[in-house]
């Protein structure tokens, strides 16, 4: 047996890939081992060449390998692709005949995946079939990977079910009567932690839970995964999703909703959340809590629609014209994710400020096993709103020693609820005063930025005062954890909340390091010239990764041990 | 409700004879004829002269962005769906900037009410095309006169299948104030396109200019009939105005199933507990 073992199914897309991804870490998942999978594929509907990779151990991982122990390859393209990643001594499993690749090489399994599909009732059952020969070639349970098929096609129908699993228990017999080669399986692993969660769906469970009532976008990847969680639910728990005509509208909508009394969230990538910076400035100057997840991807303009990147942190930060203060959290993992939506909304609400969630696709898309989210963590904490009793003679902006005013819900007191996306005055009207600006940018912005700072959530810090300190934000969180556990004298900093910048945090963590290294999805090393910014610390380097693809253990391990 | 009790404190810095004026005024009449406390009401704008009335007439307002008070206006009014949502827009807020938001939001229908003050011109710029400025218009900018074929609303909407479609104007103040009670009235996207002198930069669509070409289409036309509607809208040379189309139908509120829940404002946060939801992600 060995510690840990990782798994691609790679083929076309409309194959089903991500099916049988999603069946073989609830596979490992549901027999107690940890899972962390990741979704590489292509900005398009049929073909291609998309995987799915599951890396399972019986120690908690939080990132994913560069090289496969074992793939599937379900079609001919699949196997080009992918024996680059194929590790020494590891297996790949085709299905010859049908790719007309007649000579057998070293490493290669051959498996009559499209016949054995046929059997089960059509080439469409090939990714289940495949579910079988991994289990076969791992020594898993056939049984957990029937269960683990009928529970993905049960959506579908009983008999697509059976189909299903019929398909799993050919490929699963075929290798065991008729193939040599195996490898060895995991070890047994007894987590307690079980849901199996994507940062997208994380993050929209917290809006749910934190009682978002309305949800706006317009579709961009990789942020549509919010809003197809959000609109699972929507239903059961009263909620309505608005799909808008673009971007603009979906911001405003959710601006217009946040003033009238609910709690209202958009969500987009980068191009997107171009078009929403005039909203966000709205949000700002209206004073109106709002709710804004951008969905990292590399840009610039399209770039790359459906791959990785942390390229817009700096963009995030100083986005909207004007200055004002605002939050924005990096969630580093599903169970953060799912906290820091929860704690965005009690933000947005408490200082009435635009409160961003800053993801990306690498996060947003991975799968990882977790302990079930507290649906009690951040309970709703609303601020100054006002849904009765709300005096009429307090102004909206009225001046306040925290720049937090009294908001009232439109038509559920006496008082009026103005909102003004002119310079105002404490009743919202239009002014040109220059000592009113002067009160009014205050309250806006050293007001509340104070009172945030005051609240800003602390570096997560690990192997404090090792000789190397890695230092990250958002989707590094995994990566830099798994590395740092696995090489000697290395810890690691990560920021859930990058605004405000958590400087005495920061400043207090890396302190007495030998070495500091940012790991960052960029060009630039983003995360090491604001750390410079605020707290005047240089790192010593950057790892930066800007290919499209999520950073491996192996990269940053390499990075580690390079320096020392 | 009285006149009085949608008086403002906030000064008009509209010009003196301005068209807005005579909109003020009708707003207020349909909303003291509405019964309607200022509470109850929600004045939705976005940005130009005609963005200044929710300032102007006492009740709740949302003062937005240029272009964007249709989508604020239809979030608004999804979250409160209790509240009487009228957007006070512009020719150049609505249908230049905002123009794609004016297209969807008649395809949502949300149950608001949309005054657009048309004075065919940029006022809060001084004096700059709009997209409905008569071609060969000089300005400054097109100092060769306009050549940009006018943007047409009336027929647009009605393309669009809105609801509701009238047309009024600012100098006849008791019959706009029953277009906007009658576009309160009707549940959906109400549009009323407001013809309005502007007595600054409009040196040909002036009082006058329209004196001579606006007519009210008599009961002779039915408002049910969308061909005779579409006829009315196509008119150039003589300017009918009225309710040129009305048909009920279901709103966005009905279709989306927003009627069937209390107001989303009075949601009881507590109660989004997902612990089951959590069960489909075991």
């Amino acid at each position: 047996m060995n510690t840990e073992i990782s798994v691609r199914i790679s083929g076309e897309a409309g194959q089903g890939i991500v099916s049988a991804g999603m069946m073989l870490a609830r596979l490992y998942k549901d027999s107690g081992r940890h899972v962390f999978a990741i979704q590489d594929y292509m900005s398009r509907i049929r073909g291609g060449t998309n995987f799915f990779q599951v890396r399972a151990a019986a120690a908690p991982v939080h990132s994913p390998r560069e090289k496969c122990d074992l793939m599937i390859a379900l079609d001919k393209d699949a196997v080009e692709a992918g024996l680059p990643a194929l590790a020494a001594g590891g297996l790949l499993v085709l299905d010859r005949n049908k790719y007309g690749l007649a000579e057998p090489r070293e490493s290669w399994v051959d498996v009559p995946l499209y016949a054995l599909a046929q059997e089960a009732g059509g080439p469409i059952y090939a990714n289940s079939v495949a579910l079988g020969v991994i289990a076969a070639l791992t020594g898993e349970s056939p049984d957990n990977a029937v269960k683990a098929a009928v529970r993905e096609f049960s959506s579908k129908g009983a008999a697509a079910a059976e189909k299903n699993a019929e398909a799993v228990r050919k490929g699963f017999a075929h290798v065991s009567a008729h193939v040599k080669e195996r490898l060895p399986g995991v070890d047994a692993g007894a987590h307690g932690a079980d849901c199996l969660l994507a940062g997208n769906e994380a993050l929209a469970l917290g809006a749910v839970s934190a009682g978002c009532k309305f949800y706006t976008a317009y579709p961009m990847s990789p942020a549509t995964g919010i809003m197809n969680t959000v609109a699972d639910h929507a239903a059961r728990f009263g909620i309505i999703v608005e799909q808008a005509e673009d971007e603009i509208a979906a911001v405003n909508m959710a601006v217009g909703a946040a003033y009238a009394g609910v709690r209202a969230m958009t969500a987009s990538s980068g191009g997107g959340f171009a078009l929403m910076c005039e909203g966000l400035s709205l949000a700002a100057m209206t004073e109106t809590p709002l709710v804004l997840a951008v969905v990292m991807r590399p840009g610039p303009a399209t770039g790359f629609p459906t791959r990785t990147a942390q390229e817009d942190l700096e963009f995030v930060l100083h986005a909207g014209h004007g200055e004002f203060a605002r939050a924005v959290y990096a969630p580093g993992s599903p169970a953060e994710c799912f906290l820091a939506a929860k704690r965005a909304f009690n933000t947005a609400e408490r200082w009435q400020v635009p409160a961003l969630l800053l993801s990306d696709q690498h996060l947003a898309e991975s799968f990882t096993n977790i302990a079930a989210p507290d649906p009690a963590a951040e309970p709703p904490d609303r601020g100054r709103l006002f849904t009765s009793g709300f005096d009429a003679l307090a102004d909206r902006y009225a001046y306040s020693e925290d720049g937090v005013s009294p908001r009232p819900v439109p038509g559920r007191s006496c008082a009026l609820a103005a909102a003004d996306s002119d310079e105002h005055g404490p009743e919202g009207h239009i002014t040109e005063l220059a000592g009113v600006r002067i009160k009014m940018t205050d309250k806006r912005l050293r007001l509340k930025l104070a009172g945030l700072a005051g609240e800003v959530l602390p570096p997560t810090v690990v192997n404090a005062g090792a000789k190397t300190m890695l230092c990250g934000f958002g989707s590094t969180l995994g990566v830099m954890r798994d590395a740092c556990a696995a090489v000697k004298d290395a810890g690691f900093v990560h920021l859930p909340q990058v605004w405000p910048f958590p400087a005495a945090g920061m400043s207090a963590a890396l302190k007495g390091a030998g070495r500091v290294l940012t790991v960052e999805g960029n060009a630039t090393g983003q995360l090491a010239r604001l750390l410079r910014r605020e707290t005047g610390l240089q790192a010593d380097g950057s790892v930066l990764k800007y290919d499209g693809r999520p950073f491996t253990l192996d990269e940053v391990t390499a990075a580690l041990e390079g320096g020392h | 409700m009285d006149l009085k009790d949608f008086n403002s404190d906030d000064p008009v810095t509209w010009c003196p004879g301005c068209g807005n004026f005579g909109i003020q005024a009708a707003l207020k009449t349909a909303l003291a004829k509405l019964g309607k406390k200022p509470q109850e009401l929600l004045l939705v704008s976005g940005i130009g002269q005609a963005a200044k009335m929710p300032h102007y007439v006492k009740a709740n307002f949302f003062n937005g962005l240029h272009g964007r008070a249709l989508p604020a206006a239809a979030g608004a009014k999804i979250a409160n769906r209790g509240l009487t949502v009228i957007v006070t827009t512009g020719d150049g807020d609505c249908y230049g900037e905002g123009g794609n938001h004016f297209l969807h939001n008649i395809r949502r229908n949300a149950d608001i009410t949309v005054i657009v003050h048309d004075n065919q011109v940029y006022g809060l710029t001084k004096g700059q095309a709009s997209p409905t400025t008569e071609p060969g218009t000089k300005t400054r900018i097109q100092p060769g006169g306009v050549i940009l074929a006018p943007f047409p609303p009336l027929e647009t909407a009605l393309a669009l299948g809105c609801g509701f479609v009238a047309r009024g104007y600012a100098a006849e103040k008791e019959h706009l104030a029953e277009l906007i009670l009658a576009g309160i009235a009707h549940k959906g996207f109400s549009l009323i396109d407001v013809l309005q002198p502007c007595v600054s930069f409009n040196k040909l669509n002036t009082y006058e200019w329209y004196a001579k070409r606006v007519y009210k289409v008599g009961p002779e036309h039915d408002p049910a009939d969308k061909a005779a509607a579409r006829a009315l809208a196509e008119q150039r040379e003589r300017l009918p105005l009225g309710v040129l189309y009305s048909k009920p139908g279901p709103d966005y509120g009905e279709l989306s199933g927003l009627d069937a829940l209390p107001p989303l404002a009075d949601a009881d946060l507590s109660a989004a507990d997902i612990t089951g939801v959590l069960q489909d992600f075991r």
